[in-house]
């Protein structure tokens, strides 16, 4: 069972996919789903018998020559041989990339904080570049005392706190509602990352400034030229919503709202506005485009749902995966996140027989509230057809629906919010596919 | 979670049926030596590393926090742009349908289309009533948006895309006034203005409600999933290589929002 009894590929570290033959896998430039193997010489494990391994006789090339001196890359980059994975654009969903969205390669990422160039990004009208020195945040409206605060202000407040949580755009996987479409988990559910943010409680800045007791709800600004606005509950932004100014430890990226972004935890990603520039204190909602036109579900009777902010518990399994097919029988690790804005993940189960039967996946790493967790399921492939699927549970005892159970209630116009199983076919050859089943 | 014993249980459970097909599941125990922690003890170690922020928040200060200065009301006046549904917020101005129709040609329409159609990809603003419970809907303001409130404050905030917050509170009416028009809500000589604006109502605002899933969507918290022979033979319904809508020649329209 140790033994691989598929031969293994021959696979030029870094090398262009051979494996798509799907224009949209060729233009999103897929580079970990390098071809199945089937035939081929090793270059990647041991020959079974005879010759040594040319990677241990001779001596390989990088033991006997001295590396890069230490400041090569002063701000340290990845490795040659991941120049693949990287954001991906699909330039056909939107008119402007300046409006639109570029996906996290969760197919080859693994545990459960996002490497800060590889978080999504969605922007509705470019980057903004904010000078930190310039930057200010006003609290305003229904207040005691307006106020206006420099970075450096924020940075001296008491209270820091750190916390790490899932930020899921609402039109995650928005494209899948009508049936199976984007052939790749960076696609289908890449509009997420996970963080562990820096900041302080929103609720001292406001009470700083002094909420009046009729307040109801925040409207809370971007600097950017889509002057991004949300209304946010005020109960929610006096819980756990957080004015946060470094992801993992650093600044904010400039793509991720630096120098201040909202942090809305477990709600809709467009609700955590980057380069915040204002919160203004208000007894009801301001019903902005992005509260109306957009962000709100249109269900098959032709109602819509407003203020749908929490997003519901999900999960994928991210390899095997269209971009990260199987490329050897026997044994292989099954991999996947889970998260859920109402809180902790307390199981997942997996299927690999398209929802038949399940088992329970290992869930390992913290598996904290409105943070992504990751699951495994160690498992031996004998190269048969596998339907893979994986099923959230969370604390309040919800449990991730089909895409049936999900559209039987919600039609297929809803666009957001889209939480329901994935399915990954796993052909015979290890090439691994977006699909349906019923 | 399961017990260990549930554990092991479920895993031989599981092992049979997938034996079946094939599939050996690896040992899904710890490691020996890697103690399983007791589910107590897991909750206070994962609460260890996400206190919620409240619980985390020291103490109300004694006096208040020296940091951050007043707000002038010249600065407050500069991002106040913010226009409510029942008007609040609407600075004084008018502007007609004509003048609309002439800006938004030189301002608008190389994006949204003359009549508001959309050219190419960009939005499209204008039309689409009757059109929510189709296959198709089309989203625009005069057969979705709730509030023309709305129009006012986006356009002015957002428009036109490239070089926004330039159109003054006279013209954005006018605009506003256009895009009302080319959705059948106002005549053609209608004049909008900060006082007969709240008196126009767009006809879709009674279609919307709050978010009831944990109401209408109970179905889905329930407690024990099934775990074991759930349906019937599985098949391949759909793959996205038939479906793709793989931008070959003639790219579709996105539904990205
Ligand atoms: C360069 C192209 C361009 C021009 C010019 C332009 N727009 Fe837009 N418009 C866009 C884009 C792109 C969006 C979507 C932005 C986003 O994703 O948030 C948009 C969105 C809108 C929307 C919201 C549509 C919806 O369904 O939510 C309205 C209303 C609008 N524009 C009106 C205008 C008006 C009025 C003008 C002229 C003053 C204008 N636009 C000029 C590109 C343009």
């Amino acid at each position: 069972m140790s033994e691989t009894s598929l031969p293994p590929t021959e696979r030029a570290p870094g090398a262009q996919p051979s494996l798509s033959r799907r224009s949209f896998l060729n233009l999103a430039g897929v580079g970990a789903g390098a071809a199945v193997a089937v035939g081929g010489r090793s270059a990647l494990a041991a020959p079974a018998t005879g010759e040594p391994d040319p990677n241990i006789v001779p001596v390989p090339e990088w033991t006997k020559t001295l590396g890069a001196p230490v400041n090569e890359n002063p701000y340290g980059k990845p490795s040659v041989f991941e120049k693949d994975v990287v954001r991906r654009e699909v330039t056909w969903l939107t008119a402007s990339s300046q409006s639109s969205v570029s996906f996290t390669p969760l197919y080859a990422l693994d545990s459960v904080i996002t490497p800060n160039g590889l978080c999504f990004v969605r922007h509705h009208g470019g980057q903004a570049e904010i000078d930190p020195d310039k930057y200010r945040l006003m609290i305003h409206g229904m207040v005691d005392k307006p106020l206006v605060f420099t970075l450096e202000d924020i940075k001296r407040m008491p209270g820091r706190v750190n916390r790490a949580y899932f930020l899921e755009c609402a039109a995650n996987s928005g494209m899948e509602w009508r049936g199976a479409q984007l052939n790749g988990c960076q696609f289908t559910h890449g509009m997420i990352h996970n963080l562990f943010y820096t900041g302080v409680p929103l609720k001292t800045l406001l009470d700083m400034a002094g909420v009046n007791p009729k307040g109801k709800w925040v409207l809370a600004e971007g600097a950017d030229a889509a002057v991004m606005t949300r209304s946010i509950p005020l109960e929610k932004a006096m819980n756990d919503c957080l004015v946060a100014f470094a992801m993992n430890g650093e600044a904010l990226r400039p793509e991720q709202g630096y120098p201040v972004r909202l942090v809305v935890p477990g709600w809709e990603g467009n609700m955590w506005v980057k380069w915040l520039r204002r919160l203004k204190v208000g007894d009801q909602p301001w019903q902005q485009r992005e509260e109306t036109s957009k962000y709100t579900d249109l269900l098959a009777d032709g109602r819509s749902r407003r203020f749908t902010f929490v997003m519901d518990a999900k999960s994928v399994v991210t390899s095997p995966s269209p971009q990260a097919p199987l490329k050897r029988k026997g044994p292989n690790v099954l991999s996947g996140i889970a998260w859920s804005g109402r809180g902790t993940i307390t199981r997942v189960d997996v299927s690999l027989d398209g929802g038949r039967n399940w088992t329970t996946a290992r869930l390992d790493g913290p598996a904290m509230p409105m943070s992504m967790t990751r699951f495994y399921l160690d498992f031996d492939w004998a190269g048969q057809e596998l339907m893979v699927q994986s099923r959230a549970m969370d604390d309040t005892g919800y449990v991730q629906p089909t895409k049936q159970e999900l559209r039987a209630v919600r039609g297929t116009n809803s666009i957001y919010h889209n939480n329901g199983i994935q399915t990954w076919l796993v052909r015979s050859n290890g090439e691994t596919e977006n699909v349906e089943v019923g | 979670m399961l017990k260990s014993a549930e554990k092991i249980l479920a895993a031989a459970v599981l092992a049979g049926v997938l034996a079946a097909t094939g599939i050996a599941i690896a040992d899904p125990q710890p490691a020996p030596g890697k103690a399983v922690a007791a589910k107590g003890e897991t909750d206070k170690a994962r609460q260890a590393v996400n206190v919620p922020a409240p619980a985390a928040a020291p103490a109300p200060a004694a006096k208040p926090i020296a940091l951050g200065r007043p707000a002038l009301a010249e600065e407050i006046t500069a991002w106040n742009t913010d226009v409510r549904a029942d008007g609040e917020g609407l600075p004084p101005g008018k502007g007609s349908v004509k003048e609309g129709e002439e800006l938004f040609l030189q301002n608008c329409a190389q994006c949204h289309g003359e009549f508001g159609e959309g050219a190419g990809r960009w939005p499209v603003l204008a039309g689409g009533r009757g059109t929510l419970k189709s296959e198709r809907p089309e989203k625009t303001i005069g057969s979705f948006w709730p509030y023309a409130s709305t129009v006012y404050d986006y356009v002015h905030r957002a428009m036109p895309f490239g070089s926004n917050m330039t159109l003054s509170a006279d013209q954005t009416y006018a605009i506003v006034a256009y895009l009302l028009n080319l959705n059948d809500l106002v005549p053609e000589d209608y004049v909008l203005s900060k006082d007969n604006f709240p008196k126009v109502d767009l006809p879709n605002e009674a279609n919307f409600f709050d978010d009831d899933r944990e109401t209408s969507e109970k179905a889905f918290w329930k407690k024990d999933p099934c775990m074991k022979e759930c349906s019937g033979e599985v098949h391949v319904t759909a793959r996205a290589q038939i479906l793709n809508v793989t931008p070959d020649g003639e790219a579709p329209k996105g539904n990205l929002e």
